[in-house]
């Protein structure tokens, strides 16, 4: 029945919308964490999605479509350069003056939550959906 | 004269099914709203349908040895790639949130109606059965 394989694909986005938002967290209570060097300080995380057919094989042959879950492939750290600030009265602040700020920008990561919330109360109401619909079913004839 | 369920149930058994199917390739579209380079999909109706009837009335092929090719289980002639309303979004994600929510309350609607039709069916046959 095409209806549970419904809760596995919200599940699966749920809980990749959750780590989006876990990611989204740290970054955001990193923003400030200030370092004297770019190996210590903290990078913005971002986890990759992917596609994964499930039993692609096995549900071609029941003549059936097949249904796409998320997969999280990874977490990975932004590339993208640190702040590097001259501040020499920073209690941090390295041999030359310099402290290193984190390369979380706090507006992308607020656009980022709000995006993966939404997407995450969509596939809760989906299971809800699908939950009333096999509920119906199941009374049926009685 | 036997009593038969395929019948007696006519179309809305298969347009259930087909419903439920359709109903999981939205979802599927859903979750993957963030995915990069997911298509968004869907179910062409009628033509699953026609598919599905057909069997009943036995016109398919049937496969009689484990080697044959099933005919009718080709993937794209049930589900069929969305033409996105806008030529790329950034990631080669083509999955319109606002679409695909409305198609899945649509398509749960729809097998809400299916559900019915086929519960008044049922009830058609109890009463048959009983002989009130």
């Amino acid at each position: 029945m095409s209806l549970f394989n419904i809760f596995e694909v919200s599940g699966s986005g749920m809980s990749a919308q959750s780590v989006r938002l876990n990611t989204t967290a740290s970054n955001i209570a990193n923003a400030d964490a200030v370092s004297s060097s770019v190996d210590e300080t903290y990078r913005a995380r971002h986890p990759v999605f992917a596609a994964e057919m499930t039993k692609a094989s096995a549900s071609q042959a029941q003549n059936q479509p097949s249904s796409m879950k998320v997969a999280v492939k990874g977490i990975v750290e932004s590339d993208k350069p640190l702040i590097k600030e001259f501040s020499p009265d920073h209690p941090m602040a390295d041999t030359d003056g310099f402290i290193y700020k984190p390369n979380v920008n706090v507006m992308e990561e607020m656009a980022d939550m709000i995006s993966a919330s939404r997407t995450y109360q969509m596939n809760t109401q989906v299971a809800d959906v699908a939950k009333n619909l096999l509920q119906q079913t199941l009374r049926m004839g009685k | 004269m036997a009593l038969s369920f395929d019948k007696a149930l006519g179309i809305h058994q298969h347009t259930l099914g087909i419903r439920a199917k359709r109903a999981e390739v939205l979802s599927s579209n859903i979750a993957n709203a963030d995915t990069p380079n997911y298509k968004a999909q869907d179910v062409d109706f009628s033509q699953a349908l026609k598919q599905a009837s057909s069997k009943q009335r036995g016109v398919g092929l049937g496969a009689t040895h484990q080697n044959h090719f099933s005919l009718q289980s080709s993937l794209q002639s049930q589900t069929k790639y969305r033409v996105p309303d806008q030529p790329d979004t950034g990631d080669g994600n083509t999955v319109d949130m606002q679409q695909e929510q409305a198609a899945f309350m649509e398509n749960a609607l729809e097998y809400q109606m299916s559900l019915g039709f086929l519960e008044s069916k049922f009830m058609g046959l109890k009463k048959a059965i009983r002989g009130e």
